[in-house]
């Protein structure tokens, strides 16, 4: 029987160190990049928000919008808005 | 416009000072005019990969607090008129160096070279972000191994966060993979990430890959940049490294073990 789990464990290849590594960095690296880019849980409700009051006023795609919260240097937060005018709205 | 290019890493010891070295002489030797900075402040050492320790008179700090001027602190190579070296201090202190004072001396390098190669410190201090701020283009140098892959996508998220071109909202800066300490035998084995493992999970695109070599420490014991031994799978690959960053498409050598013979086999070797 040794000699046929031999050739068995030689078909079905053991998990290598090489494929843990990976596994284990890719959970890892995924984690870290999502702390790296967390925004709060208020922001997608505030986009909305903001959206309905702009578009009273004016013609906002979801496209031409834009919002993000960035910490700068580790202590100043700033919400940057970016909204897209076409040229008709630039005017008026 | 001079291109600037970070040689970087996060992790010591995976090869960014061999790698700068190699790259800049080989960027010299295509008859490019280049400039290597050191911005290890307080441990230099791209002095003595490059040969030229011993002529190191004044260095960077000297000339960021107005003791010398650049020409003064510049080392020209020995072997290519071309590349001249700025060397780190060896004994300040390591804030010497900031975003205005550096940006000037940049500034005044990308007047008279084509490429200024940054060789960054280790770790994600300010030594690293100072290396990193001006990149155009970045050399993220990483081994297969668990680490420095670690520490590698996080110089990447700096590198987009932290740099000049992500505070100012233009292109950001050209990310190239340098694998290097790479062994196929071990990748062959389920013993070592493979090329395609790592870039799996760092996502940008492939600059080359570096075999394991015994020419690597010979190069550095003799202050002879690797890719000047044009014989050894190193200093191959570095120009192989070389072609690509000047736009060539060239394919990748060194991937696969070399095939043991049956005799070899049987009575090693």
């Amino acid at each position: 029987m040794a000699l046929l789990d031999y050739f068995l464990r030689k078909k079905d290849k053991p998990i290598t160190t090489a494929s843990k590594a990976k596994e284990r960095l890719q959970i890892i690296v995924a984690h870290e990049r999502s702390s790296r880019n967390k925004q709060p849980d208020y922001l997608p409700q505030l986009t909305e928000d903001i959206l309905v009051v702009l578009r009273k006023y004016i013609q906002v795609s979801d496209e031409s919008f834009s919002i993000k919260l960035d910490n700068k240097d580790g202590d100043l937060n700033v919400l940057e808005l970016n909204i897209e005018l076409h040229d008709e709205q630039k005017k008026g | 416009m001079a291109r600037i290019i970070v040689v970087t890493s996060g992790k010591g010891g995976v090869g960014k000072t061999t790698s700068s070295a190699a790259i800049g002489l080989g960027l010299a030797l295509k008859g490019n005019k280049v400039v290597l900075i050191d911005f290890d402040i307080g441990l230099r050492n791209l002095d003595l990969i490059m040969g030229c320790e011993r002529r190191v008179v004044y260095d960077f700090v000297n000339v960021i607090n107005g003791e010398a001027t650049l020409n003064q602190a510049l080392i020209k190579d020995k072997r290519v008129s071309s590349l001249s070296i700025l060397p780190a201090s060896q004994t300040r202190d390591k804030d010497a160096l900031n975003k205005e004072n550096v940006g000037k001396v940049l500034e005044e390098l990308g007047k008279s070279f084509d490429f200024i190669i940054c060789d960054s410190p280790a770790g994600i201090e300010a030594g690293a972000m100072m290396a990193l701020y001006y990149a155009d283009e970045a050399v993220v140098t990483t081994n297969p191994e668990v680490s420095s892959v670690r520490d590698s996508d996080r110089i990447l998220g700096m590198l987009a966060s932290r740099s000049r071109r992500a505070e100012l909202g233009l292109e950001p800066i050209k990310e190239h993979l340098l694998l290097t300490r790479y062994s196929p035998k071990r990748v062959e084995e389920g013993e070592m990430l493979s090329v395609e493992d790592v870039e799996d999970i760092l996502s940008i695109p492939l600059l080359g890959v570096i075999p394991e070599s015994q020419a690597v420490l010979k190069a550095s014991n003799a202050g002879e940049p690797v890719i000047l031994d044009t014989m050894s799978d190193a200093g191959q690959a570095y120009q192989d490294v070389i072609d690509r960053l000047l736009g060539e498409t060239v394919d990748f050598r060194f991937l696969v073990a070399e095939k043991k013979g049956i005799f070899s086999r049987m009575f090693g070797g």
